[in-house]
């Protein structure tokens, strides 16, 4: 492959839409309330919308033929890029906002650097997706602080989410050694720029909506070097199930 | 790089252009929609270049499929291409498109600001597409489809979609 880096950079980013949109997806008509069953699968909606260019230009990088379902569909799971978090069950809906929130205010500050990208194609893919995920951000941070500083079990639940995930945000904020030689060439994001203002922005919401944060040092990672929880089997068995059952299936 | 907005469409395009109705609004053509970005007829072929109003919108490859075959009942060839920049905006929308919209029982975008304060919750602005009047309220921010939210009004009761301001 010409640009082995280039291809595995925008996995980083395509994978943790993907399989965050997959966990969404399990929630369809089954969201504790009609209108937030419809919420969380939009959100799904726009974030495969958004991993289907990716996936595209990752498989014209590819070559052989290769189309964005062969990207999506048929890799094993060490070749999945996504960060543990966003691989981890949906619980309780306190899980759901907690998980999707920690990964909004990521995901937006994220896009906000990739419109600067000198690679026109994610640059464009991120000026696109950036509107998306503003709406995304906005929901689940109202949710954060509805529940948070609703009645005392809305709050324990909200607290013990937000604890429960607090380990996986460290990932975030990991770069590997691509990302590091796509940072360089100007195409990739230095996270580190914004890792400071992603913890203030988290720790003034939290702290709004009444909970407290997290001392925890402990962080949980892997997933951006492809080694997974025991979750992301049972995501992927799901996922590729028609293709590995039907090779080739079309419709 | 500067970025052309104004959509380079041939003339003599236009008119089967406005035959394609957005599947989703199907009172609403591709031009009211502002999706279009070009077409131009070179050598027989139609050239096409379509932008999507949101990234996952599944209404895409229908519209493709339909600006196809209507070029076709035309006796010509379209090849149609997905484009992402610049990015779609609801001011791409036509002012005739916002009337339909709002005929057929959506509201169409407001102005920015306005649109914040209403899909915040600071505002009674958006106006109920049945009775016409403002005493309504968010009910959520996502709708039946990726680029909706869902109103009540307070008057006349009926719930109503809105159309979110995208910018």
């Amino acid at each position: 492959m010409k640009n082995q880096d280039l291809y595995i950079y925008i996995l980083g980013i395509a994978d943790n839409s993907l399989i965050l949109g997959q966990r969404l997806g399990e929630l369809c008509g089954h969201g504790p309330s009609l209108e937030t069953d419809i919420a969380l699968t939009n959100i799904a909606l726009d974030l495969f919308g958004q991993t289907r260019s990716y996936y595209r230009y990752a498989a014209s990088l590819a070559g052989e033929g290769k189309t964005e379902d062969d990207v999506a569909m048929l890799r094993i799971e060490r070749d999945y890029r996504n960060v543990l978090l966003v691989e981890q069950p949906n619980t309780h809906f306190g899980h759901v906002i907690a998980r999707q929130y920690l990964f909004d205010v990521f995901h937006f500050q994220l896009m906000t650097a990739l419109v600067d990208s000198n690679d026109e194609t994610l640059a464009a893919v991120a000026a696109k997706g950036i509107k998306e995920v503003g709406y995304h951000k906005r929901f689940s941070g109202d949710w954060l602080k509805r529940l948070g500083d609703g009645t005392g079990e809305s709050h324990e639940k909200m607290q013990e989410a937000i604890d429960h995930f607090w380990p996986y945000i460290a990932e975030l904020f990991d770069t590997t050694e691509s990302d590091e030689r796509m940072i360089e060439s100007g195409v990739g994001v230095d996270v580190a720029t914004f890792r400071e203002s992603y913890y203030s922005e988290v720790t003034d919401q939290l702290k709004e909506a009444t909970l407290t944060v997290p001392e925890n040092p402990y962080s949980k990672k892997g997933g951006k070097q492809g080694v997974h929880s025991e979750h992301m089997g049972y995501i992927l068995t799901e996922l590729q199930y028609m293709q590995r059952t039907y090779p080739n299936l079309t419709w | 790089m500067t970025i052309d907005l104004h959509p380079n469409i041939d003339e003599n395009l236009v008119q089967i252009l406005e035959e394609v109705a957005d599947p989703e609004i199907p009172v609403l053509t591709v031009m009211d929609m502002g999706v279009i970005r070009e077409a131009v007829a070179r050598d027989g072929v139609v050239y096409i270049k379509l932008t999507p109003t949101y990234s996952g919108c599944p209404a895409m490859d229908v519209i493709s499929d339909d600006l196809t075959a209507a070029f076709k009942k035309h006796g010509m060839e379209a090849r149609v291409e997905l484009v992402l920049a610049p990015a779609w905006t609801t001011d791409w929308m036509s002012e005739a498109g916002k009337r339909k919209m709002e005929a057929y029982g959506i509201a169409p975008p407001l102005e920015e600001t306005a649109d914040k304060d209403a899909l915040l919750g600071n505002a009674r602005i958006v106006k109920c597409t049945n009775c016409g009047s403002t005493n309504t309220r968010l009910l959520s921010q996502f709708g039946s489809t990726a680029c909706k939210a869902l109103f009540q009004c307070d008057d006349c009761q009926e719930p109503f979609d809105y159309f979110k301001c995208l910018k």
